[in-house]
């Protein structure tokens, strides 16, 4: 193993970490209600390891629980996916240097976490694959490992929320969020987002204000005069 | 085949799908005009705001005080730092009884 090599694991998995404390026990509340809602062992792990995106799989266990058409089960999953398209049109061109099987796993592995990590990190240096594959692949195994944890020892943490765990992955992503506040329009763009979520969390109800105040705040990118000093074609990762 | 393996496999394709459409979008385009690369420079910002603002809303005002003073440790502390001080602040005010 190369220097380089060793030093893009460390790093990966530095910023990992925090993230970890998070998934561990959100997974293991997964792995608890999907066995209480009679899912076998099997059964919990093969939707961890297929869908692996912890809110639609919540969601989609409540719907089964309540007998729901398979159909709308799978509405819900795609709404509350529906922010990955997202994801993969942004990171997919920081992604140069990985071959078309590469880029094909790395989308598999692209949850939020991963996201906005590959995103922070593409904006200083650029995107190496063993700093993205061994970000995406302890997360993925961590969310596995922690998935069945819960489905065994359903109890193992009596209330997550008395040590503020349910906390961690907000403070984290608006933590993060703030990393790319240089990025021209940082500003009017989280702001809108903001404004636009909070009206539609109150009002349509989630998971529509991730999609609809995320697109809001693109748009105000996407309709801001163009900066004239940034090279707009290309991105800021080209230059690495 | 139980109905519950149906959805578990058609939830990871449909799931998988939405990871890869974007980008496969982007593929068939060719060239990115300047106008939708900041659009797309502009997702970080805009989707993950909206993960946050449930918080916000939801929270109580322990949550609520946290985040806007994580906004401001933010611009000066590292990551892990910031969010250890928000959590710790959170599970403080809940163990005092907010």
């Amino acid at each position: 193993m190369t220097e380089t090599t060793r030093s893009e694991i460390r790093a990966a998995l530095r910023e990992l970490l925090p993230v970890l404390l998070a998934v561990v026990p959100f997974g293991m509340v997964y792995g608890t209600i999907a066995t209480a809602e009679g899912l076998s062992f099997a059964q919990t792990m093969g939707f961890s390891a297929t869908v692996y995106a912890g809110a639609s799989q919540l969601a989609a266990l409540q719907l089964i629980g309540l007998g729901a058409p398979v159909w709308s089960v799978l509405l819900a999953v795609v709404a509350l996916n529906f922010r990955h398209v997202l994801y993969s049109a942004s990171v997919g061109r920081h992604l140069h240097r990985f071959s078309g099987l590469q880029k094909a796993m790395a989308f598999f592995f692209l949850v939020d976490p991963v996201f906005g990590a590959a995103e922070a990190r593409a904006s200083v240096q650029p995107l190496t694959k063993t700093f993205y594959f061994a970000y995406g692949c302890v997360l993925y195994v961590g969310w596995l490992a922690s998935s069945a944890l819960g489905a065994v020892f359903g109890s193992l943490i009596d209330d997550p929320a008395r040590y503020g765990l349910d906390f961690i992955l907000p403070v984290y992503f608006l933590t993060l969020l703030m990393t790319f506040r240089a990025r021209s329009g940082f500003y009017p763009v989280a702001l809108t987002s903001a404004a636009a979520s909070i009206v539609v969390y109150l009002t349509l109800g989630p998971p529509w204000h991730v999609t609809l105040g995320g697109l809001a705040g693109i748009a105000v990118a996407a309709l801001m005069p163009p900066k004239p000093a940034a090279a707009p074609a290309q991105g800021e990762d080209r230059h690495g | 085949m139980d109905e519950i393996w149906w959805i578990i496999l058609l939830a990871g394709g449909l799931t998988y799908l939405t990871r890869t459409g974007g980008h496969l979008l982007l593929a068939r385009i060719g060239s990115i005009p300047p106008r939708l690369d900041a659009a797309l420079n502009a997702v970080p910002a805009a989707v993950l705001t909206t993960i946050v603002t449930p918080a916000l809303v939801s929270g109580g005002w322990p949550e609520r005080i946290a985040i806007l003073v994580c906004i401001v440790l933010a611009l000066r502390l590292p990551l892990i730092v910031t969010v250890a001080i928000g959590t710790a602040m959170v599970a403080f005010a809940r163990a005092a009884g907010f």
